[in-house]
């Protein structure tokens, strides 16, 4: 079963913000200078944003903020942040991939950044929904 | 010169307690946009059977980041935190984190490989109330990027 797809807007703002609540001041995440200078394409969203989004998006599709029991990603590839109004988006789907007799389900899931996975491996196990 | 892979179980003290604050958490799950009322409300969040405001998955990080320092900062590793990059991250629940807990942090290097001129640094973190009841298994990869 493939879940329905969820679209997330992340702008410079948002990183910034992030920045602040995790304690992540990685300067890659707001400085255009900083992240050139060490060979990024720009600022870079923090790899534990994208993840955090995508597991909004698990608990979403839970239906329950406390069903997730183990979530897993590789980082593969930087979510680009211009800095402008409409920043970029970071597009997440999964499939159910089995679920168990202990009322656990197994999602396998995939996060893109204009059309390019920037996660592989990304797994959750959650609570079954009721 | 790649890591040395005999660090390969060592373990550290666990950290100082972190006491998680309701604002903390509310604070987080507004940054990453997430509006579920458990995050915020602790009425809402008993109403789940929880004792106050639930943590997003992810929050672990905010401590477990700060107490991988011991390992990055330990001299006799000699890790180079510019070279640092992300590559995996894993939360493995015993029960979620919720306002009130009171955590500390063991770390254990777990793996240590290099391939490609890059050395891999795996952490677990293991997250336990001061009580020693277990919270959260948190593991990283580091990629220590080679000099090019």
């Amino acid at each position: 079963m493939e879940l329905p797809t969820k679209t997330f807007r992340v702008t410079r703002a948002d990183l910034v913000q992030y920045a602040g609540a995790s304690g992540d001041f990685n300067p890659i995440h707001w400085s255009d200078r900083f992240a050139t200078g060490v060979g990024l394409p720009g600022v870079i969203a923090h790899g534990m944003f994208t993840m955090a989004l995508v597991g909004r998006a698990v608990s979403e599709w839970a239906g329950a903020p406390d069903a997730v029991v183990d979530y897993g990603v590789r980082f593969t590839r930087p979510v680009v942040v211009p800095d402008d109004d409409d920043g970029t988006e970071v597009e997440v789907t999964a499939k159910v991939k089995d679920t168990t007799e202990e009322g656990l389900t197994r999602l396998d899931i995939i996060a893109t950044c204009r059309g390019e996975k920037v996660l592989s491996q990304a797994r959750a196990v959650i609570r079954t929904p009721r | 010169m790649p890591l040395d892979q005999s660090f390969v179980g060592r373990t550290y003290p666990p950290t100082a307690p972190y006491q998680v604050g309701r604002e903390k958490i509310r604070e987080f799950a507004t940054a990453i946009g997430a509006a579920d009322l458990a995050y915020h409300d602790p009425e809402a969040a008993r109403a789940l059977g929880h004792p106050d405001v639930v943590a997003p998955p992810t929050f672990p990080i905010v401590l477990t980041m700060a107490a991988s320092r011991q390992i990055i900062d330990d001299p006799a590793i000699g890790v180079d935190y510019s070279r640092v990059v992300h590559g995996d991250q894993r939360f493995a629940y015993t029960r979620p984190v919720v306002a009130g807990d009171e955590l500390v942090c063991a770390n254990t290097i777990e793996a240590i490989s290099s391939r490609g001129g890059h050395d891999f640094l795996t952490t677990r973190t293991d997250v336990t109330t001061v009580a020693g009841e277990p919270v959260v298994a948190v593991w990283s990869k580091l990629v220590v990027r080679g000099e090019a």
